[in-house]
């Protein structure tokens, strides 16, 4: 099992709250909106990722458990 | 949003000359089939008897053997839609999905106007396959001409064998993205007519609490032939990886703009020249608005979609917008991505702001008021936008805009030293959206 980071983007509103706990995984692009790094997310950054989760005002940043590693998820 | 201006013209392939097992095979254009000329002509649909359990799996069957994909533009395989809604729980319901967005196509228009009773024999048996209680059809709010010949088949068929399962007519906003799929869903369930975020791609749409397959206008035509002539018929047009005939609108710097039914795997040069191109072809731009450019050089590829991917092109809504070679493909793009930046949904950020920047950066480049980093801009942007909404909609232009940049290369750096090309102030070769375009552009 490996955890992944969702980004529901219908309910972004670029608060930014996640690129500022979790700078390692996501960026922001030139509207504030959020641009995560595919793939799993590093154990020793699952902590910060449940945090970014927690504290996103719109609930739009979700982590998800992935069975196995999907090469090309969306 | 804008009725193409090339729904008056039918024409039907020579590959099919009259043939009765196709979609416009014989059919005299421009006339609306009523039941009666509709049975002479095809005879009665295959529906099943009431309780027979044995005739679902054989209907799938068919459709499987047919190879028979989704011609709304993802191309998938229709038997894979219908097994997974015949093993869902609980009520059922098919949508037709007649909304025809994309506004350089008009062949749904033309299926729902000329042969409506083909699509609904469709749906019929597609409900009767997946055991659906309802029949949703969905044409856009200002197709009036559509809907009513959908309105006035549906009231032939009531009470007769030809309905086992009821069917309604509605009118959902015509806004581009309004026929995605869950986005048509998310209107009939009274949501807004937006796309859905569906993270876990593979599940089913659902209305309320009832599963729903939701089928493009032609794919259902599709299934009614196939159920009614057998798969080995439909197979024997088209290629053995795009098998079948398919509906192509032919717009643009051609004569005989209009919807065409091709066999797959004709060349995209025959498809053309069959629509007499009005000057020497530079580009064509193929799948439509969302779709990509693809160079003249490329007019021997065959019109399928592996063929089509092979040189950046797609089959998409089956559109084939040809450019002559007198003509600006930077400024074909410039308006079209202005238009596409116009009929987001508006919710998703990255779509929301990243298409009205995309469409400054090309309108900069179409009129030469460039400063110098305008194309790395759009190239970022592009990246930006590709892939980061919930449905496909900033990915598509991406996607135009990409192609537009590498079928007109020398154009593009030509516009982005400051000298826009002789042909930029000419109108646009997309007659059936120009007024639409227009107003987002000036």
């Amino acid at each position: 099992m490996s955890t992944v980071i969702k980004v529901n983007p219908v309910a972004c509103t670029a608060y930014g709250y996640c690129a500022e706990l979790l700078p390692e995984l996501v960026t922001l692009d030139e509207w504030g909106y959020p641009i995560v790094e595919r793939g799993a997310v590093p154990p020793h950054l699952v902590e910060l990722a449940r945090r970014a989760a927690k504290d996103c005002p719109r609930r739009a940043f979700l982590l998800r458990q992935a069975a196995t590693e999907v090469g090309s998820s969306t | 949003m804008a009725t193409a201006t090339t729904d008056s013209t039918i024409t039907t392939d020579r590959a099919v000359p009259g043939d009765r097992s196709t979609l416009l095979g014989g059919w005299r254009a421009r006339h609306r089939a009523d039941l009666a000329s509709h049975l002479a002509h095809h005879g009665a649909p295959p529906l099943p008897r009431p309780g027979d359990h044995a005739w679902p799996p054989r209907l799938a069957a068919a459709v499987e053997a047919s190879g028979l994909t989704g011609r709304g533009g993802a191309s998938f395989p229709s038997v894979t839609k219908l097994r997974l809604l015949a093993s869902a729980p609980g009520r059922r319901t098919v949508v037709v999905n007649g909304m025809e967005g994309e506004p350089a196509s008009a062949k749904d228009k033309t299926l729902l106007r000329c042969a409506p009773h083909l699509v609904l024999d469709g749906a019929e048996l597609a409900a009767c396959a997946v055991g659906a209680s309802r029949i949703v059809v969905c044409v856009a709010d200002g197709d009036h001409h559509s809907a009513d010949a959908v309105v006035r088949a549906v009231a032939e068929r009531a009470g007769t064998a030809l309905a086992p399962v009821t069917v309604e007519v509605k009118r959902p906003p015509g806004r581009y993205v309004a026929g995605e799929e869950s986005a048509l869903v998310s209107w009939l369930d009274g949501g807004p007519a937006a796309p859905g975020w569906r993270p876990d791609k593979g599940h089913s749409l659902t209305i309320g609490r009832r599963a729903t397959l939701v089928h493009n206008t032609e794919t259902l035509a599709h299934l009614a032939l196939v159920a009614r002539y057998g798969p080995e018929s439909f197979r024997s047009r088209g290629v053995p990886d795009a098998p079948g005939t398919t509906l192509v609108t032919v717009t643009g710097a051609v004569e005989h703009a209009g919807v065409y039914e091709v066999a797959m795997g004709r060349s995209l040069g025959d498809i053309v020249h069959g629509a007499r191109p009005t000057d020497e072809v530079a580009a064509v731009l193929t799948g439509g608005f969302g779709g990509s450019w693809v160079p003249a050089a490329a007019l021997a590829t065959p019109y399928a979609p592996g063929p089509l991917a092979a040189v950046g092109g797609v089959v998409g809504a089956g559109v084939l917008v040809v450019l002559a070679r007198r003509a600006c493909g930077i400024a074909e793009t410039a308006r079209v991505a202005r238009y596409m930046a116009g009929e987001s949904a508006g919710q998703c950020g990255p779509c929301v702001f990243g298409l009205p920047a995309v469409a400054d950066d090309l309108g900069q480049l179409w009129r030469g008021t460039v400063d110098g980093g305008v194309l790395a801009r759009l190239e970022a942007r592009l990246t930006a936008v590709d892939g980061r909404g919930a449905c496909r909609h900033p990915d598509g232009v991406a996607r135009m805009a990409r192609s537009a940049l590498r079928v007109f290369t020398a154009d593009a750096a030509a516009h982005a030293s400051g000298r826009p090309c002789a042909f930029a102030r000419q109108p646009s070769v997309l007659p059936a959206t120009v007024g639409a375009i227009k107003a987002g552009t000036t």
